[in-house]
């Protein structure tokens, strides 16, 4: 086989990789911000839903995650695995387990705003919703930009999980040319494109910070 | 008709009264000074009138709007929140900590609540505004952003800010303790300027000389209730109190 070969292959391998991590995105921000609401509820019983969801979600493999919601539907309900459920098996473990960990970091940046800019926005007259999109979350976004670039980056390795379950991600094509050519070539390649990914998304996420910088 | 009427507020905080059944209406024009030891209530107080804190019982009206009655049962109930938020626009407080939004820059401070809360004309609201930092000595400050400003700048551009909404009467909420000595006098002098022009404002201070010098009335609490009020130049210079008495001589000790 020859080297370029491999190289089109891993790149179509990086591409599906590329679409869990930008759907695992664009999913788990928004979700993660619904639970972080759940999370800070004044409502116990919804507190303790979120709590003991974030708690599992983070306490158990993501692997056994996926495994759970690709088999589950057969083992639980009897219904019937089609091909294509494969990708979404993968699209919805990894959103519900990321979401558990931005909801964490949601709450976090949230509850070190301080009370004033609460207090000052409930005087000028601002409703709720006004005071926390307007004033609260584009500041949270902020001060949230660090431990969020930790997850993404861990999201472009984690996205390789999604062999366990047979998506033709990159690390699963570089096991199988690995495999059938017995040569570490593939993995070296695979580690590359790894690598280059996350330069790349350590790159957008600085120049956000950079972005955001203007004020203090 | 009095700008600010509120009867016999009365709020406690894990069992512990901090007001027991206050009582102040202030006139249009008018300038209180309210002064006492921390934990006297002041700053309760202010927090009741401005809607940051629920009171246990009491009524608070501005101008005709109650915000808050006794009702038949004796029981306190507040306005629905679309009247609050009606009522909350009679009204403007200036924080001890300025309280500015840091991802706003000035001019945004200013006219973003008269723009979206308000629902003004924004080109009216930036024309306001703009002569507001002038009289603020800001006017060259307009795009900077708050962590760009010395702390009495900031303490100007939230004094605009409350401005901005045309309140009908103005509480400050010990303006200048979160400011190096220098730069109080700037506050004061604004604060000056305003009473020139007849704003009615509610101050909570721990200057006794500027309390003195910008109230019409002195308002003295102690332990959640007022102790004793009257003309500025009278509670200051000859209180009849015995703690008003004591308070005083432990302030001008310290200066």
């Amino acid at each position: 086989m020859q080297f370029t070969t491999m190289l089109w292959q891993l790149l179509e391998g990086l591409g599906v990789s590329f679409y869990i991590f930008s759907l695992t995105l664009i999913f788990s921000l928004p979700l993660g911000l619904v639970i972080a609401f759940g999370r800070m509820a004044k409502n116990p019983v919804i507190r303790w839903i979120a709590q003991l969801y974030i708690s599992i979600m983070r306490g158990t493999p993501l692997m056994l995650q996926l495994f759970v919601v690709y088999f589950g539907p057969y083992y639980i309900f009897g219904i019937s695995i089609t091909d294509s459920y494969r990708m979404i098996a993968v699209i919805i473990g990894f959103v519900l387990n990321y979401a558990a960990y931005f909801a964490e970091i949601y709450r976090g940046g949230i509850e070190s705003m301080p009370q004033g800019q609460y207090e000052a926005a409930h005087v000028l007259g601002y409703s709720k919703a006004q005071t926390f999109f307007k004033i609260i979350l584009p500041q949270v976004i902020k001060r949230i930009l660090p431990p969020v670039t930790n997850e993404v980056i861990t999201l472009v390795k984690d996205t390789s999980l999604a062999f366990a379950i047979s998506v033709t991600e990159m690390f699963t094509v570089a096991k199988a040319i690995a495999a059938r050519e017995k040569t570490m070539a593939a993995f070296v390649a695979a580690g590359v494109f790894y690598y280059l990914f996350n330069l790349i998304v350590a790159f957008v996420m600085q120049r956000i910070e950079k972005k955001l910088s203007y004020y203090r | 008709m009095s700008v600010l009427k509120i009867s016999n507020i009365k709020k406690s905080f894990d069992g512990v009264e901090v007001l027991r059944d206050i009582s102040l209406s202030v006139e249009q024009g008018e300038v209180v000074g309210i002064i006492g030891p921390s934990g006297s209530g002041k700053s309760t107080l202010l927090r009741c009138a401005t809607l940051l804190e629920k009171m246990d019982s009491g009524s608070l009206e501005y101008g005709a709007d109650a915000a808050a009655w006794v009702n038949q049962h004796g029981k306190t109930v507040y306005a629905p929140n679309k009247k609050l938020k009606g009522i909350k626009s009679k009204f403007g407080l200036v924080f001890q900590n300025f309280n500015l939004f840091p991802h706003y820059s000035v001019m945004k401070n200013i006219i973003d609540a008269p723009v979206s809360v308000q629902k003004r004309d924004k080109a009216e609201v930036l024309a306001e505004a703009e002569q507001l930092l002038e009289k603020m000595g800001l006017a060259d400050k307009a795009d900077a952003y708050p962590f760009q400003l010395s702390g009495g700048q900031q303490q100007r551009v939230s004094i605009a800010r409350a401005l901005a909404l045309n309140p009908d009467i103005l509480f400050f909420d010990e303006p200048t303790s979160a400011l190096d000595p220098e730069l109080t006098g700037d506050i004061l002098k604004v604060i000056r300027d305003l009473a020139k022009e007849r704003m009615t404002m509610v101050i909570v201070t721990h200057e006794i000389d500027f309390a003195c010098n910008v109230a019409d009335r002195i308002i003295f609490m102690a332990d959640g209730v007022i102790v004793e009020e009257g003309p500025a130049e009278e509670v200051i210079r000859n209180p009849k109190m015995e703690r008003t008495k004591t308070f005083l001589n432990r302030m001008s000790r310290q200066d």
